[in-house]
């Protein structure tokens, strides 16, 4: 064994020890995140402690917010009052009208023999701030699981959806928007029928109908709708409205782009949807040992 | 720009440890702000800019351990991949405490230099690791952090000694 003279002063492993060592952890707790999945509970108890640090930070917006509010003129409110009054009037006729509908197509889902689709709860959520991660798109809301918030539920605003709840902490959630490069939602189309998947793409409104083909029966203005057979999103939520069609015959599918219909980055309350699906559960698949053991009883047989 | 050591050397007390917490919590509010748009992509990191500070003042004081764990609360916080604040403020601790003997002696002007080039390297690296990740190119805009980041470093080096310096007592100086 070699020795050395003791060092002068204890500092420790020098600081490219330490560098690769905790660059090291940080890579592991990346990969443990991003590919297993596993640190989500980790993730709930660092979210616990800055949680107070969030609300601090988001206080003085909200407090100018408020103050901003309560000097609004008599003027405008009375404006906006008779404005909502008129609109109120508009969506009384609509709604007695859905309600009759509503009435009615349950009794034809009777004589179908369908199953009736469930009607969905919805809890209102305020978006706390966007998230300032550059290099996706979502924002966070002041609803967690203390308010039954899951993961996986759709996220709207009054005029269709923005997005989807994809990560759930104890106060607050993550909803992951529609224009996001990661998120896609299975849409129709409301005057052809045709299905198809929006994507977003990572910019500001805009999103993509993939893999349709150059002939499909698209149109620029077309309306998508959520078309509920993922059983995520309830169906007939508007999404987007197409801008642009490019056929070109040397490529197989069509670039179809639209712009979403809901304000997307433009909210400050939105509705986070329960909604189940009553379409039948996929069969699970079957075990090894039992697929193993009829195997053998073929083999004997 | 010469690079000699400024002119009058002034002797501070010990930084308490507690000042310096209080600091990056301090800074991890600021970063904890509700910024959109444009100005959040472009704003500075405070976090990383406390850290780079302390870093190169205090190396003795501060260590990896407090830039892993400010960097897992900023990933939480800004619904982030948890680790890639941690490997970026990991890396700019090691070039901030390889670099602290040099920088202490620089000008004004050439530690503000050295900042925008240190306050880059995290950024480099949390870019590297999400578009491995996947994700897209969020725009040039997205490096200029080190630009607004090092154009707050005159301040800090106004502001934080403060708390550091004696309090002169002119009826009982020694002198």
């Amino acid at each position: 064994m070699e020795y050395s003279p003791p060092p002068f002063f204890k500092t420790g492993p020098t600081p490219l020890v330490r560098l690769l060592l905790f660059s090291a952890l940080a890579f592991a707790l990346m990969i443990a995140d991003a590919r297993l999945q596993y640190l989500d509970s980790l993730r709930q108890v660092v979210s616990i402690v800055v949680y107070p640090l969030q609300r601090l930070a988001s206080a003085p917006a909200g407090l100018a917010h408020r103050v901003g509010e309560f000097f609004v003129t008599h003027s405008s409110l009375r404006k906006e009052n008779a404005r909502l009054v008129r609109e109120n009037l508009g969506n009384a006729f609509a709604v007695q009208q859905l309600n009759a509908l509503q009435g009615e197509n349950a009794r034809l889902r009777e004589l179908l023999g369908a199953r009736s689709r469930i009607a969905s709860n919805s809890t209102l959520a305020q978006i706390l701030y966007d998230s300032r991660d550059p290099f996706s798109r979502k924002v966070v809301i002041d609803k967690g699981w203390q308010d039954e918030v899951k993961a996986g539920q759709a996220v709207i605003d009054d005029r269709g959806v923005i997005g989807q709840i994809t990560r759930v902490y104890p106060w607050v959630s993550e909803v992951t928007l529609l224009t996001d490069g990661g998120l896609a939602v299975p849409v129709t189309n409301l005057r052809s029928g045709l299905r198809g998947v929006v994507f977003g793409i990572g910019r500001d409104g805009a999103l993509e109908l993939r893999f349709m083909p150059v002939n499909a029966d698209v149109q620029s203005g077309d309306r998508l709708v959520t078309s509920g057979i993922d059983g995520t999103y309830p169906p007939g939520l508007p999404v987007a409205e197409i801008t642009n069609i490019e056929r070109n015959s040397a490529y197989m599918f069509a670039r179809i782009t639209g712009k979403p219909v809901a304000g997307v980055a433009s909210n400050a309350h939105v509705l986070v949807l329960s909604w189940e699906s009553t379409a039948p559960r996929e069969p699970a698949p079957e075990a090894p040992a039992a697929a193993k053991r009829r195997a053998k009883a073929k083999k004997g047989s | 720009m010469a690079l000699r050591a400024p002119r009058t050397q002034e002797i501070l007390l010990p930084v308490k440890r507690g000042f310096i917490a209080g600091t990056l919590v301090g800074a991890l509010l600021l970063n904890l702000l509700p910024w959109s748009g444009a100005v959040a992509l472009a704003k500075p990191d405070f976090v990383a800019l406390i850290l780079l500070y302390w870093f190169t003042f205090e190396p003795r004081k501060i260590g990896f351990t407090s830039a892993l764990v400010l960097g897992l609360s900023m990933d939480v916080a800004d619904a982030a991949l948890f680790g890639q604040h941690a490997l970026g403020y990991t890396v700019l601790a090691y070039a901030a405490i390889v670099l602290h003997r040099r920088v202490q002696r620089f000008t004004i002007g050439a530690q503000m230099l050295h900042a925008t080039a240190v306050l880059l390297l995290p950024l480099i690296a949390m870019l590297v690791v999400r578009v491995a990740a996947g994700a897209e190119f969020p725009g040039v805009l997205y490096l200029a952090a080190c630009l607004t980041g090092a154009a707050l470093w005159p301040l800090l080096r106004l502001l934080l000694p403060l708390q550091q310096r004696a309090t002169i007592d002119p009826d009982h100086a020694s002198i």
